[in-house]
């Protein structure tokens, strides 16, 4: 077993990877630009090593600081996370050449699906069902014409290299197709410098369900049930459960099947999961493979009981997987939403910031993967995913259940967070009934809520504004904080707030 | 301490005394039963009557939320004795700050000093978590002054232009 592994990424994702670290015993070797000295991977981490400037290519992307880094602290394993490099093949290759272990798939597997058009290719071979299309580029408008043609309108068109939406044109009419395809092969140029784009048949209200995979060094390959991805507001996944409300077993063992297939045709090694679009007649057709540990991966493990993190790093290390798929057994029901710094009343516009009060919830039934803590700036290089609040339960209501009284004890104060949007989710009756697609969320957010005003509520704030005057209140006072809060000097506090409102009446 | 408390654009008029541990409580005319605890900062618990509140208090880009539950009102807190906290409300009239919602880049200034602008107009684009999001202006009126150039870094709050 490794002694000691460097965990090459940031936030909630580096806090997950050195919780199972600890776990096994296992030394935490972190890295961090200027402006996460005081995140909270650092504050955990047994070695905490600066790499440089925010800017992530010159940071948590420069391939060659974090093998210089590994070499320095003598890790003798690297985990990627999710995002940053964990899909890079050559960052992979790169470790495997100064015999670093990677912990993830090998570079040539990786490889093999990076490429949508290429895994297409590959995957066909092993009788892997597909959305119907071309499996390599169009390469001229007219084929692409015909293509279209063929398999019927609406068409859905792809960048090959592409991924989270880039370079994905939706085509109605013939019309259009033109257009479409220049913007596509122009926005895909532009995003991964790579204009192939190719064609397939649009699924009308799909729903996004994927199957977590595991392969060790073996030959064994096992899938772990699925997940339900459809909640997704621009092509970013938002909110995900497991199981499925929709997959049986029989579904589930079919789909799970063919996943392995996919894994199994590339020699696919360590965890990653398959992706899969689903029509209205629960056909499924495979999307894509993500050759990485997935956010969502909490869900998971909780209908599971498996610690997915813990297996990739045994698997890396070279020991068989402890179980057969018989033994995998799905158990409950669970929710993930995924906390952003993110403005709800201003179209979702990240809200980096001072994180001033912070109450987490806990009980029964939830898990919270976070990489915040109260008094810390959320700094605005990055990608601004907080923390994941996981419910589970007995069965899919409970697990509802259990997330909608977790959310209402969670706070962030200070900045904007998503966590009402959660709210107005899990209370949607659609959602209740499970009538999801990929087309959910933004015909929600379309509907404008009926916000009655609660006069009774309006009230207590009036008193509770008054207490917090008297009593102190540090948000009371403007600009820089102070440390000593508010709750010793009622008189100061007092006098703060006149000062507060003094600045008010001078704007 | 008496004062003149504007939750969410609704005035009231709030006298809160407190002696021996004991609250007085007058809102609009009407006296209440209530008992206030600091639980930790920016934390109140707060009875009225026997039913129990658990408020949260905050400041994002210079307003103060409280929540109560999961209901957020924007709150604004005046002692009626001062002059200005009396010249203050519903004051539209004025120079008028226009602020970054969030910490950010300014990639684009979109008037410039002496333009003349409706409400809603984009002033400013800042940039953040490669984002960009404008800036609008609150009122109709002429731009007075801009405090910021392209490719500054602001955070929450600062101020971007003076529209009057």
């Amino acid at each position: 077993m490794f002694k000691k592994i460097l965990i090459a990424n940031r936030g909630e994702i580096a806090v997950r990877v050195l919780r199972a670290c600890h776990e096994m015993g296992i030394a935490a070797v972190v890295v961090y630009s200027d402006v996460d000295r005081v995140a909270l991977h650092v504050r955990k981490a047994d070695e905490a090593y600066p790499i440089g400037v925010p800017a992530a290519s010159e940071s948590y992307l420069n391939i060659r600081k974090i093998l210089d880094v590994a070499e320095r602290s003598g890790a003798d394993a690297i985990h990627p996370g999710y995002g940053f490099l964990s899909e890079n093949a050559k960052f992979a290759q790169a470790c495997a050449d100064v015999g670093l272990k990677f912990i993830g798939p090998t570079p040539a597997a990786m490889e093999a699906m990076g490429s949508k058009t290429r895994a297409r290719q590959a995957m066909e071979k092993a009788g892997v069902p597909f959305v119907p299309g071309t499996s390599r580029a169009v390469e001229s408008f007219d084929e692409a014409e015909q293509v279209a043609a063929r398999i019927g309108y609406p068409v859905m068109l792809k960048a090959a290299a592409g991924g989270g939406g880039k370079g994905m044109r939706l085509v109605h009419a013939p019309d259009q197709l033109k257009s479409s395809l220049e913007a596509a092969r122009s926005e895909a140029e532009r995003a991964f410098f790579d204009s192939e784009v190719y064609i397939e048949k649009a699924i009308v209200n799909p729903r996004h369900i994927e199957m977590q995979v595991l392969a060790d060094e073996h030959g064994n390959t096992v899938y772990l049930g699925e997940r339900e991805c459809s909640l997704q507001r621009r092509h970013q996944k938002v909110l995900e459960e497991a199981p499925s409300p929709i997959v049986d077993a029989d579904m589930r063992r079919r789909m799970g099947e063919v996943a392995v297939r996919v894994a199994q045709a590339a020699a696919y090694t360590n965890a990653g999961t398959v992706e899969f679009l689903v029509d209205e007649q629960k056909n499924f057709y495979f999307l894509e493979m993500n050759t990485r540990l997935q956010v969502e991966h909490p869900v998971t493990e909780l209908i599971t009981g498996l610690d997915l993190v813990h297996l990739q790093i045994r698997i890396a290390a070279g020991e068989k997987l402890p179980f057969k798929q018989d033994n995998v057994n799905i158990r409950g029901h669970a929710v993930e939403c995924r906390i952003y710094a993110e403005d709800p009343d201003n179209n979702y516009f990240p809200s980096p910031g001072k994180i001033s009060l912070l109450l987490q919830p806990s009980g029964p039934g939830i898990r919270l993967d976070d990489g915040m803590y109260e008094g810390w700036s959320v700094p605005i290089d990055y990608d601004p995913l907080l923390a994941k609040l996981i419910g589970y339960g007995t069965d899919r209501e409970q697990a509802i259940a259990r997330l909608t009284r977790a959310l209402s004890e969670y706070f962030v104060g200070g900045i904007k967070t998503n966590i009402s949007l959660f709210r107005r989710i899990l209370r949607d009756a659609d959602f209740r009934a499970a009538k999801l697609d990929t087309g959910f969320l933004d015909r929600m957010l379309k509907r404008t809520e009926d916000e009655r005003v609660d006069a009774r509520a309006a009230e207590v704030a009036a008193i509770a504004a008054g207490m917090f005057a008297t009593l102190g209140s540090t948000a009371a006072a403007t600009g820089e904080r102070t440390a000593e809060g508010g709750s010793r000097a009622t008189g100061k506090a007092a006098s703060n707030w006149k000062n507060a409102s003094r600045s008010e009446a001078l704007r | 301490m008496l004062y003149d408390v504007t939750i969410d654009g609704k005035n009231y008029r709030l006298d809160l005394n407190r002696s021996d541990g004991r609250w007085s409580c007058r809102l609009d005319g009407r006296d209440l039963e209530v008992d206030a605890v600091l639980a930790r900062p920016d934390v109140l618990s707060l009875r009225i009557g026997n039913m129990a509140y658990e408020i949260k208090s905050e400041r994002v880009a210079n307003e103060l939320h409280l929540w109560v539950e999961t209901t957020r009102f924007t709150a604004e807190v005046r002692d009626p004795r001062s002059l200005r906290g009396r010249a203050r409300a519903g004051d539209d009239h004025g120079p008028k700050k226009i602020t970054a919602p969030m910490p950010g880049k300014v990639v684009r200034l979109l008037v410039r000093e002496g333009d003349e602008v409706e409400p809603g107009a984009g002033v400013a684009v800042v940039e953040a978590m490669k984002m960009q999001n404008e800036i609008k202006s609150p009122k109709k009126g002429t731009i007075q002054k801009i405090l910021v150039s392209e490719g500054a870094t602001v955070n929450a709050g600062d101020v971007l232009a003076i529209v009057e």
